[in-house]
């Protein structure tokens, strides 16, 4: 199946919860409602027709809004993107969802494939989406007690960590010079 | 028989403490493989056959409690260097550093946007030779282990420090 004809599925479906579809990319993808996302997921792994039966990649993207958008007083966005791939079918599909910054509560898909406990994981720790009903939410590359998600536009370095310093030191010479 | 048994039959050779203590500890720097990044690709192909550290006296324990030497190789991120510096002091003295490739040596490519990358291991710990290279080349490893010996042959235990 394209994924034109699975968008089309879909949207039958479950109506208000699917968006639009871009077929302009390399990679078309669907945009679904955040809080819809493990329904639609479960309906496209257990459906015979689309039988997703593998979670290829789940990652998150920061958007900072634009000047336009900040004079509408628009809020900063989170996207989390799913690829799914079915190897019965050999045909795949491509989900993009986006969750405010502040309430960034997006449902866990870790319990349709375990596979994306891990992702899920990675993409709290670096852009702060928090998963609910995730079996183990905590962080996954950086220590515990790190503060901050660094991978958002705004994050600021910190100048110390554990009384070391994080920037480059001074006394190691200037690299600035050019 | 050996050159020592053969010539050296009967006689006493006359050697300061320091000395002999020197080279015995420069004869067999056993490493503490501290594989961290690419770097530690190369430190292993260092001690494969091709190159071979074993003809140098230096051999990989898996444990800080039997090793003398410590490569750092590779990026030290800041959730490690704790880490590093608990297996640094876990060491038995006399203990050397030896800082392998760019990262280690001040953060490589991460110095600038690195959020997690500590700007070179001698923030931490003390270095005695710095290896740089991106990473090195076995032959550059061992050109540092060399200077590390001569380094330690250096070295006055006993005898007043000039």
């Amino acid at each position: 199946m394209t994924e034109k004809e699975i968008f089309e599925r879909l949207l039958e479906k479950f109506k208000d919860a699917i968006g639009e579809f871009n077929e302009e990319v390399i990679q078309p993808f669907a945009t679904i409602k955040a809080a819809e996302v493990e329904k639609v997921c479960t309906y496209l792994r257990d459906n015979e027709a689309f039988e997703f039966d593998w979670l290829s990649n789940l990652s998150a993207v920061h958007y900072p809004h634009s000047e336009e958008e900040q004079a509408e007083q628009k809020e900063d966005e989170l996207e989390v993107v799913y690829h799914l791939y079915s190897f019965k079918h050999n045909h795949k599909m491509i989900l993009k969802t986006r969750v405010p910054v502040s309430n960034p509560k997006i449902p866990s898909v870790a319990m349709l494939w375990r596979t994306a406990d891990w992702h899920e994981r990675e993409a709290y720790d670096l852009l702060g989406v928090e998963f609910t009903d995730h079996p183990d939410l905590r962080r996954i590359l950086l220590p515990e007690d790190w503060e901050g998600f660094p991978l958002r536009k705004d994050y600021v370095t910190p100048q110390t960590y554990n009384n070391m310093t994080v920037p480059y030191p001074e006394e190691k010479g200037d690299l600035h010079d050019e | 028989m050996s050159d020592i048994d053969t010539k050296m039959d009967g006689n006493i050779i006359l050697t300061s403490i320091d000395k002999i203590l020197n080279w015995g500890r420069a004869g067999s720097p056993w490493a503490m493989g501290f594989g961290l990044a690419c770097c530690a690709i190369e430190m292993m192909a260092t001690g494969a056959s091709h190159f071979d550290l074993d003809r140098i006296g230096m051999f990989f324990r898996p444990s800080p409690r039997q090793s003398d030497v410590m490569i750092v190789a590779g990026t030290v991120t800041l959730k490690m260097a704790s880490r590093l510096v608990r297996l640094y002091e876990q060491m038995p003295d006399p203990k050397y550093v030896i800082s392998m490739g760019s990262c280690s040596n001040c953060g490589g490519p991460y110095w600038q946007y690195g959020y997690h990358v500590l700007k070179g291991v001698d923030q931490v710990v003390p270095v005695d030779v710095y290896v740089p290279g991106c990473p090195p080349r076995p032959e550059a490893l061992i050109y540092g282990i060399y200077e590390l010996k001569k380094k330690i042959m250096k070295e006055q235990h006993l005898s007043k420090r000039a």
